[in-house]
């Protein structure tokens, strides 16, 4: 039996962004709502509810890059330079959040109160730029053999900003689930109020852009049987299984918020990512740089994708191993003390 | 147009990956040595080197969150400034760049936490475990990324297809590329030199303040093992690094040496200024025939000039004949601050031989100086090649325009700038500190401002 290897690392690529979306997803989070916190010892636990973990989550954003170049160097060198603002100012923003977990810690009274704004303002930065770049992606990137031809702010729109809110608002929502696992007292409290107003927001939101994304490009629009003047039926079924998942999602997440459950909104969160998640897909799939580029013409050569898929099949279960063992060892409620500083 | 991002994204490029550099020069070597004081504890169970680990694991994770962020941006600019060269190359080098993340990223990243936070989680022979883990994942990293870059200097087992990609042919003489094991060999020991210059700079600090400070006795001696160690063996792997120049990439050694006539028993250059557009060297001050010896082995030995290039074909030879006189220079000196060193521990003056100590503490930076010095010779020196003799640097450039790589240029030198003002500040108020102090509350309200010169400064003077 032969594997379509192309196939295999569209699930991969596919795979590495959605878990970086959810891991990096609550930490950015955690720093979205670092605002309303109420006093410097509160961010202090905030941060330590997710210090462990920041540095791991953000390497599925680096296999993300890596991988996509490995495996669909097509798409790797059509959208980068299309999102070129979104992808560098993400970028930036990422530094100055990543920075600030440690220079926070050492900053005397000027610089932590420093390196919390940097913290806060790289965090939201870096969510609105992810959401400016998905949303400059699934409106379509110009493309000519394969070549980046459109203008440096193609992707700037209504709908890309819409999207950006939204991503900001569905990751506060993801940080303000794992603050209630994370922590007790009226930490823990703050963080439920947050996960109502963000759970509303993103009910909102999800329902705004879902909307919208039928405008977005004719081509969604028909797969999602939009003909313009009403929905074909029949085509909108198949796919309704989405979208009805993305409302148990926040039905979860009512729910656990109700009963004062501490997992059940983190739960329900992850569940409205993955309807989201799987919304996309079924809009633009199988195209890696919509709509002018599948992912078999992005693919690799065969030799690169086979000596891929061998070291992946040896490595990825000590990744997922070690992984998961990093979050039980530091399962359960943030303990005072446990820092090196 | 197309000329002005060009030569903003090289700008670009060449600034991220300097600074970039800095981070994983100083944290590999940091790494081997913290699962070394760890090992040392373990067994020894002597407090002093508990003390050392914990003082000098504050600093590793703030050099290392630098390192992570902007080698985060590393993995994006091949794609948003080099597209052409990343869709034409990647069939080779885009799975080395893959296994790095594979291999290395995601475990120096997970046992980092463990690390830094696992105190009372888990085990001391777990914790160990973490250390040696980040410090093998550091290793790794380096692994891939010179086997790439070594790939790019001197291509090997390669074909390329009908529409121009290249793709391997065999991937063992790909990833071991011929100059692979010296360029290799020769980035791991400069990291290791840079960590044992910045650990000895910071000890002899504390011991001008404290002579009997028993840590920074310890790490001082532990510094100079590795400068007596490590300086001549680099001298000699880097010698054959410089051979592999002379015989695969000619155009780079003649730009390194300052020949631009080809001939026998070539000069050697101490100091001149090559300056391209009149193809010869001004203030030129010579050794004769040295320069063939010292690249071939052989005095009277016939060794290629600039000049049998085509201009077009010429690296920029002033930046690399300069470049590489910085970086041996520092490394000559980094051999004697050793025997001098060696010299001192033998007759027992180390600690009372204060020129020695300051000697050593404005050695601190000499080997981040190096590294970045000799990265500038490898990488300049390819020019204009961004693969050696393949593919041309102006080739592999974005479909990006002027304005977004002037913004672009523009907010990483700010953000960085800041970053590393503040990065720079926090690692020497630690250093300042001292490992004495132990795992001491870090934000006392200090009334020195950020930022100046005093915040540097210890907090109390020294007794």
């Amino acid at each position: 039996m032969t594997l379509d290897l192309p196939l295999v690392w569209v699930a991969v690529i596919a795979t590495a962004v959605f878990l970086y979306v959810l891991l990096d997803g609550f930490d950015l989070g955690v720093g979205i709502l670092f605002p309303f916190a109420r006093s410097s010892a509160e961010r202090d636990v905030m941060m330590a509810a997710i210090a462990p973990y920041w540095d791991g989550n953000e390497t599925w954003l680096v296999l993300g890059g890596g991988g996509l170049l490995a495996a669909f160097p097509g798409a790797y060198a059509a959208l980068l330079p299309a999102l070129y603002l979104p992808v560098m100012l993400m970028l930036l923003a990422l530094i100055l959040r990543g920075v600030a977990f440690e220079f926070r810690a050492r900053g005397r009274r000027r610089g932590k109160a420093g390196w919390t704004f940097a913290f806060a303002l790289g965090s939201i930065t870096a969510a609105a730029a992810q959401g400016l770049a998905l949303g400059g992606f699934i409106q379509g990137v110009k493309l000519a053999s394969g070549v980046f031809v459109g203008g440096a702010l193609d992707w700037l729109s209504p709908y890309a900003l819409l999207t950006a809110l939204g991503l900001v608002c569905g990751y506060a929502l993801l940080g303000a689930g794992w603050l209630m696992i994370k922590t007790r007292d009226n930490l823990h409290g703050d963080a439920r109020k947050w996960a109502a107003v963000a759970a509303a927001l993103v009910a909102a939101l999800l329902t705004l852009v879902s909307v919208a994304t039928l405008f977005a490009h004719p081509e969604i629009a028909g797969r999602w049987g939009w003909t313009g003047a009403g929905f074909d039926l029949a085509r909108l079924a198949r796919l309704s299984p989405i979208p009805v998942l993305g409302a148990v999602g926040l039905a979860i997440v009512a729910a656990g918020l109700a009963r004062r459950s501490h997992g059940g909104p983190f739960v329900g969160a992850v569940v409205v990512f993955v309807s989201g998640y799987l919304g996309l897909a079924a809009s633009f799939f199988p195209y890696v740089a919509p709509y002018g580029l599948t992912f078999r013409q992005a693919a690799n050569d065969d030799g690169a994708l086979t000596l891929l898929t061998w070291g992946l099949g040896v490595i990825l279960p000590f990744i997922l191993g070690y992984t998961g063992w990093v979050y039980w060892v530091f399962r359960g409620k943030v303990a005072e003390g446990e820092g090196y500083h | 147009m197309a000329l002005d991002a060009l030569l903003l994204s090289r700008l670009q490029f060449a600034f991220t990956l300097a600074f970039h550099i800095i981070f994983p020069s100083f944290t590999i070597g940091l790494a081997s040595f913290l699962a070394v004081l760890e090992a040392s504890w373990l067994i020894t169970r002597r407090e002093v080197l508990q003390r050392l680990y914990l003082f000098w694991l504050r600093i590793f994770a703030i050099s290392f969150g630098m390192g992570v962020v902007t080698g985060v941006v590393m993995s994006y600019e091949f794609g948003t400034n080099w597209s052409a060269f990343s869709r034409l190359a990647a069939g080779v080098i885009g799975p080395l760049l893959a296994f790095e993340v594979l291999t290395a990223f995601f475990l120096e990243a997970s046992f980092l936490g463990v690390m830094l936070f696992g105190w009372k989680r888990v085990g001391p022979g777990l914790h160990f475990l973490a250390t040696c883990l980040v410090a093998g994942g550091t290793l790794v990293s380096a692994f891939w990324i010179i086997s790439a870059n070594s790939w790019m200097q001197v291509p090997s087992g390669y074909r390329i297809l009908g529409d121009g990609r290249f793709a391997a042919a065999d991937w063992w003489q790909v990833i071991f590329s011929p100059t692979f094991p010296e360029r290799f060999a020769h980035m791991v020991l400069a990291a290791y030199l840079t960590t044992a210059l910045a650990v000895g700079a910071a000890s002899a600090f504390q011991l001008l303040r404290d002579a009997g400070q028993a840590e920074s006795r310890i790490a001082l001696r532990m510094a100079i093992g590795m400068y007596a160690v490590v300086a001549p063996l680099q001298l000699v792997v880097g010698d054959a690094s410089g051979k592999d120049v002379t015989h695969r990439q000619p155009a780079k050694l003649a730009a390194i040496e300052g020949f631009w006539e080809t001939r026998a028993a070539q000069p050697f250059h101490i100091v001149a200024w090559p300056d391209r557009a009149r193809q010869g060297n001004d203030w030129e001050i010579s050794v004769p025939a040295l320069g063939s010896f010292i690249t071939t082995g052989d005095a009277g030995a016939v060794v290629r000039g600039l000049k049998s290039f085509a201009p077009r074909d010429q690296p920029p030879s002033a930046v690399v004949f300069w470049s590489f006189r910085v970086m041996v220079g520092l490394g000559l000196a980094m051999i004697g601050l050793g025997v001098w060193g060696l010299l001192l521990w033998w007759r027992k003056g180390l600690e009372r031989t204060r020129l020695f100590l300051r000697a050593t503490v404005l050695m601190g930076p000499a080997g981040f100086v190096a590294v970045i010095a000799g990265w500038t010779t490898a990488e300049v020196g390819r020019q204009p090649w961004v693969i050696y003799g393949l593919m041309r640097t102006s080739d592999g450039v974005s479909p990006v325009t002027t304005h977004e790589v002037s913004a672009s240029l523009l907010a990483f030198l700010t953000i960085y700038a800041i970053i590393f003002g503040a990065g720079v500040l926090y690692i020497l108020r630690l250093m300042a500190e001292g490992p004495a102090l132990g795992a001491s509350a870090p934000t006392t309200d200090g009334e020195r401002a950020p930022g100046t010169p005093l915040a540097a400064a210890p907090p109390e003077p020294g007794p």
